[in-house]
C-alpha cells in the first residue's frame, strides 16, 4: 500500500486503519497467555449468575414488582437480570484493564519490549481494550443467553442487548485503562475497586430503581457511567425504550472517546521517556 | 562520511529529559553497515539514551539522527520493523513460554506463522535454549534471559542489531558463550552496536569504538587506534605496601620519576607508561624503590579511558 502517494486526510485515515489493525497482535498475546488458563475467564461468567440467583429469585420473592420509570411494572428478576448483564461488561473490562495491564505496565514492562517492534502506544492501548472488550463480551452474552431462556428479556428490543453490551464493555475497558495508568503501587488499586466501582455497583440503580434515594444522590448516580448503562440495558429488555436511552448511548460513546484518550497519553508518558 | 553509507547518522545529537538532565550532549558519530560499532563509557556516560534514541523508544531532543536512513521521529515503526533490540534491563514476556516470547514477538512483526516457526526453531538452537522451548521464562537463569533476549531481537532478521550492554552481570562462562554468539552474528555481515562498559567486551568485539564521558564523545577510533593515539605499547603495574606509601609519602613520585612517559596514581597502584615494560622495571629496581609487586602488561582501552577522563572505567 502507498500511503505516501494519497491525499493527506485519507493517509491519515489509512495509517489509523492499520494502528487499529495491527492492535489485533496484544489480543493474539492474550489469547496465548490465557489458552493455558481458561478456567480464569470462565470463572467470571458465573458471577452475574450468582447475583440472579441469590438476589433476583432472594429479593424477588419479597419484592415481587417494580415500577419502570415510564410506569410499567415489571417482576423483579426481569428489572435486575438486565442490570447484571450490564454490570458483568464492567467487571470483565475493568479487571483485566485494571489489574493485568498494570502489571504489565509497571512489573512485568511487557509493553517496553512490544514498543521495540513496530507496534506502538496507540496499538497497545486499542489491543488491550479490545482484548478486555472481547472478555467483557463474554460474559454478557452468557448473561444474554441466560436471560433468553429464563424469559426475563421482555421485548423485541432485546436483540440490541449484545451490541449494547459492547458498546458499555468498551466504555468500561477506556475506563479502566485511564485508571491504571495513574496507579502507582498495588495498594492504589483500593481507590478504583472500593471507591469507584463497588459504590457505582450498588447504587446505579442495580438493585433498585435510583428514585428511591433523594434527588441530589440521583443527580450523581446518573453521572455515572454504570448508570447509563444499566439504563441502556434494561430498556432494551424491557422495551422502555425511549429518549433517555439515546442520551445513556450519547454518553457512553463521549465517555468511551475521552477515556481512550486519556489512556493514551498517560501510556505515552509512562512508556516513552 | 554521507548518511547514504552509514547506517545510523548523528549530528550534533541531544537528550534533555523532562526534569532538564541532559544526558546526551551533541554527539556526532556514524555507524557503517557491516561493523561492529561501540560506545564505551562509565555508567551514566550517555550510552543507554543514546541507544534508546536509535532503537525510536526515546524522542530526539535536537540534533540530526537518521537510522537507515529514515528519521525516528517520523518513521519509527519502519524503522523498528528492520531493527533487533536487546535493552539493558531484560523485559522478556514473562506470562508466555520461553518458545511463545519468540513467536509472540514474531507476531508483531508481522512475520507469517510458517517463518516464524521455523525462524523460532534456529534461533532457540542458535542461543542453545531449545531444550527449554516449553519452560516459563521466571526460572531461567540471567545467562539464559540474556540469550532469549538476544534470539527474540533476531527474529526479524533486522539489518541493525542494538545490544545495550549485553553481558552486564553475568557470570564469565555466560559472557563467553554471548561474546562468541554474538561473533557468529557478525561473520554473518550483521550490523551491531553495542555499548558497554568492560574494556575486554569493547576490544573484542567491536570494530570502531567512541569513548563517551558525561553526555559527550571524547575520543573515536578502532580499538587499536585508540590504544597507540592514547597510550603506550606497554604499562608497568607497581604496588607498594601500604608502610612503604606512607614513609616515602611525597617522595615516591620524586623517585619514580622520569621512568616512563606518564605516571597514574591509583588509590592501589602506580601505572607507569612506557614503551618497554620491562626495561623500566630494570631501572626501578636500579632505583632501589621497594616495589611489593609489579606486572607488565599491555596497554589496554582501560588505560586509553584513564588518560581521557582522569578516571576508570569500572567502580
Amino acid at each position: 500500500m502507498t500511503t505516501l502517494t494519497q491525499p493527506a486526510a485519507s493517509g491519515a485515515l489509512a495509517t489509523a486503519w492499520q494502528r487499529i489493525w495491527r492492535a489485533r497482535r496484544l489480543v493474539e498475546r492474550n489469547i496465548m497467555f490465557y489458552r493455558h488458563q481458561w478456567i480464569i475467564i470462565l470463572s467470571g461468567v458465573f458471577e452475574p449468575i450468582f447475583y440472579l440467583l441469590g438476589i433476583g429469585l432472594g429479593l424477588g420473592a419479597i419484592i415481587q414488582e417494580v415500577t419502570l420509570t415510564d410506569g410499567r411494572v415489571v417482576a423483579y428478576a426481569a428489572f435486575v437480570a438486565p442490570a447484571l448483564l450490564a454490570t458483568a461488561a464492567m467487571n470483565g473490562a475493568v479487571f483485566e484493564t485494571i489489574f493485568n495491564v498494570f502489571f504489565k505496565l509497571n512489573f512485568a514492562k511487557i509493553y517496553d519490549g512490544v514498543l521495540a517492534t513496530p507496534m506502538g502506544i496507540t496499538e497497545i492501548a486499542l489491543g488491550e481494550m479490545m482484548w478486555a472488550l472481547m472478555r467483557a463480551a463474554l460474559y454478557a452474552v452468557a448473561m444474554f443467553v441466560i436471560m433468553l431462556f429464563a424469559g426475563l428479556i421482555l421485548s423485541p428490543w432485546g436483540l440490541l442487548i449484545v451490541p449494547a453490551a459492547l458498546l458499555v464493555a468498551a466504555a468500561f475497558a477506556a475506563a479502566g485503562l485511564a485508571g491504571t495508568s495513574y496507579l502507582r503501587t498495588v495498594n492504589d488499586f483500593d481507590v478504583p475497586m472500593g471507591l469507584v466501582v463497588m459504590p457505582m455497583f450498588l447504587f446505579s440503580g442495580t438493585f433498585f430503581p435510583i428514585s428511591i434515594y433523594p434527588l441530589p444522590i440521583q443527580v450523581f448516580m446518573q453521572a455515572t457511567p454504570l448508570y447509563h448503562a444499566i439504563s441502556l440495558i434494561r430498556g432494551l429488555s424491557t422495551g422502555s425504550v425511549g429518549t433517555a436511552q439515546l442520551w445513556d448511548l450519547a454518553y457512553l460513546v463521549v465517555f468511551f472517546a475521552v477515556c481512550m484518550w486519556i489512556a493514551m497519553r498517560q501510556m505515552e508518558r509512562k512508556l516513552i521517556k | 562520511m554521507s548518511s547514504q553509507q552509514s547506517l545510523v547518522h548523528a549530528r550534533a545529537l541531544t537528550k534533555r529529559y523532562a526534569n532538564g538532565f541532559t544526558a546526551v550532549d551533541g554527539i556526532d558519530f556514524d555507524v557503517r553497515p557491516g561493523k561492529a560499532f561501540g560506545f564505551l563509557g562509565p555508567n551514566g556516560a550517555g550510552k543507554t539514551s543514546t541507544m534508546r534514541m536509535i532503537a525510536c523508544s526515546s524522542p530526539v531532543t535536537e540534533g540530526t539522527l537518521s537510522v537507515i536512513g529514515m528519521d525516528p521521529r517520523t518513521q519509527a515503526r519502519e524503522i523498528k520493523a528492520k531493527l533487533g533490540v536487546v535493552p539493558q534491563h531484560d523485559n522478556l514476556d514473562t506470562e508466555l513460554t520461553v518458545r511463545e516470547n519468540l513467536e509472540m514477538y514474531a507476531r508483531y512483526f508481522d512475520i507469517p506463522r510458517d517463518v516464524a516457526n521455523r525462524r523460532t526453531d534456529e534461533l532457540l538452537e542458535f542461543v542453545q535454549l531449545d531444550e527449554r522451548a516449553k519452560d516459563q521464562v521466571e526460572p531461567l537463569s540471567g545467562g539464559m534471559k540474556r540469550r532469549l533476549t538476544i534470539a527474540r531481537a533476531l527474529i526479524n532478521d533486522p539489518e541493525l542489531v542494538i545490544l545495550d550492554e549485553p553481558t552486564t552481570g553475568l557470570d564469565p562462562q555466560a559472557r563467553h558463550l554471548l561474546w562468541e554468539r554474538l561473533y557468529q552474528l557478525k561473520r554473518r555481515g550483521a550490523t551491531l552496536i553495542i555499548t558497554t562498559h568492560y574494556m575486554d567486551e569493547a576490544e573484542q568485539l567491536c570494530d570502531h569504538l567512541v569513548v563517551m564521558d558525561k553526555a559527550k564523545i571524547v575520543a573515536e577510533g578502532s580499538p587499536r587506534q585508540l590504544i597507540d593515539q592514547h597510550s603506550t605499547k606497554e604499562v608497568l603495574e607497581l604496588r607498594f605496601t601500604d608502610a612503604v606509601r606512607e614513609d616515602l609519602n611525597g617522595q615516591l613520585n620524586g623517585q619514580l620519576d622520569g621512568l616512563a612517559d606518564r605516571i597514574e596514581e591509583l588509590p592501589d597502584r602506580h601505572l607507569l607508561y612506557t614503551e618497554n615494560g620491562e626495561r623500566t622495571l630494570e631501572q626501578v629496581n636500579l632505583r632501589k624503590i621497594p616495589v611489593e609487586s609489579a606486572l607488565v602488561r599491555r596497554s589496554s582501552m582501560e588505560d586509553v579511558f584513564l588518560r581521557l577522563t582522569g578516571r576508570s572505567l569500572v567502580e
